[in-house]
């Protein structure tokens, strides 16, 4: 009888467990749908942006800003975007290893690496990597500021206009689907400037003060967003993929649970079959 | 009354998005009102109100912390900063993301002193809170 007793007790801890798990499954799907809206806001900012960017570097060709200019890569910044929190299934982990091949392949051409890490897993990954972060940010929550965020990037750009980094990376995952988040890592600086032709407008802007000081000021801003979105879509991801990890793990309690009925019905009806056959036993011997 | 389209944006969200008279804002020369058919102009404006007219004369104020004004015979738009630019503020935040990086890598061992960095940096944190909306006001 024991046994039995057990075997409840069992079922009622699981179904205890199944109940947090969906309600965090609900609660990560929610939060998902309202990163994803938010992904949309700043979308039309960082394309106004690139689009003046890119009209005032065409009209400007004599002035060659600094974010734009490619040089000789001795040493690169690396700005890696985790997410807070756990329980999101392979997700930091993927992005991680795909970064440590990213890495290797660098340091084998013998080039310096600076990191900025931004969420606290990425700042767990780099105490037992190692490695020399410069910068940090965590704890940005669901809704994060750019405010949050302005003080890391700026030690990266400093760095950069100091010429002591002369890449700047960003690592992050990138949101296809629920179903997929791909990790990414992509430069950020030297701002690949992209020579379309429909952007050589017939006319030309009137600049105050002017176009040079202008574009640095853009382009300052234009990678604090390129970063922010990152972040948003980060936490896109990260909601999906607790979503999915929560769900697995809703259903994978509730076959569990299942199995362990079975048993249970299989003991209790054993113990109903033995005391009966005593009963009969005990009457026949009378 | 023609009108104009104008897009007010933040990296954050999109503020305002409609057909207006007039956009009145501070530019980084001057005063700055914007009818249809203004030239192309591309300059900075500074923190304060920005106020839109709307179609029938109605008016709305929007306050914004800094950014760019970019006109073009269709359309004005307004990219807004989300905060006050102001340098030593810039600086601060700067100071604030490698400090932290910074407690981070020396008590990558003792759990012990890094709650208490949590704490004090905590309070830091909320200082430059305090300070920002000071100056906002």
């Amino acid at each position: 009888m024991a046994n039995t007793k057990e075997i409840r007790k069992q079922i009622s801890s699981i179904s205890n467990t199944q109940k947090i798990t969906s309600a965090m499954e609900m609660v990560a799907s929610s939060k998902m749908r309202k990163t994803q809206d938010r992904m949309e806001m700043g979308r039309p900012y960082a394309d106004r942006m690139l689009s003046v960017i890119g009209h005032l570097a065409n009209s400007n060709p004599e002035y060659k800003p600094l974010y734009m200019t490619e040089r000789e890569t001795k040493n690169i910044g690396i700005i890696v975007v985790s997410s807070d929190k756990g329980l999101c299934g392979g997700l930091n982990i993927n992005l991680f290893r795909s970064l440590v091949g990213f890495l290797k392949e660098q340091a084998d051409q013998g080039i310096g690496q600076q990191f900025c890490s931004v969420g606290t897993k990425a700042k767990v990954f780099f105490n037992s990597y190692g490695g020399n972060v410069v910068a940090a940010a965590e704890k940005l929550g669901d809704v994060p500021a750019l405010e949050d965020l302005i003080g890391s990037i700026k030690i990266l750009l400093e760095k950069f206009e100091a010429g002591e980094i002369d890449k700047v990376y960003l690592a992050s995952n990138k949101f296809e689907n629920t179903m997929t988040q791909q990790p990414e890592i992509k430069q950020l600086l030297p701002l690949l400037a992209e020579d379309t032709p429909e952007l050589k407008h017939r006319w030309d802007y009137i600049y105050e003060p002017d176009a040079k000081e202008l574009l640095d000021g853009l382009m300052q801003r234009y990678i604090e967003s390129l970063v922010y979105q990152a972040v948003i879509e980060n936490i896109a991801c990260e909601q999906a993929a607790k979503m999915i990890a929560m769900k697995n793990a809703t259903e994978n309690a509730g076959t569990l649970i299942d199995e362990l009925q079975l048993i249970y019905n299989n003991a209790r009806q054993a113990a109903i079959t033995q005391e009966l056959s005593e009963i009969v036993g005990g009457a026949a011997a009378l | 009354m023609s009108t104009i389209l104008c897009n007010i944006v933040s990296a954050e969200s999109e503020i305002f998005s409609g057909q207006v008279e007039m956009v009145v804002a501070t530019g980084t020369l001057g005063e700055l009102g914007i009818t249809p058919g203004h030239s192309q102009l591309l300059t900075g404006i500074k923190a304060g109100p920005v106020k839109v007219i709307l179609e029938g004369g109605e008016e709305k104020v929007f306050f914004l912390s800094g950014g760019f004004i970019e006109v073009q015979p269709d359309a004005v738009t307004l990219l807004s900063d989300v905060a006050e630019r102001a340098e030593d503020i810039d600086e601060a935040e700067a100071e604030r993301a490698r400090e932290l990086a910074e407690r981070a890598r020396d008590n990558a061992s003792s759990d012990v002193d890094f709650s208490k960095a949590k704490a004090e940096l905590a309070e830091v944190a909320a200082r430059l809170q305090t300070l920002r909306k000071m100056r906002k006001k």
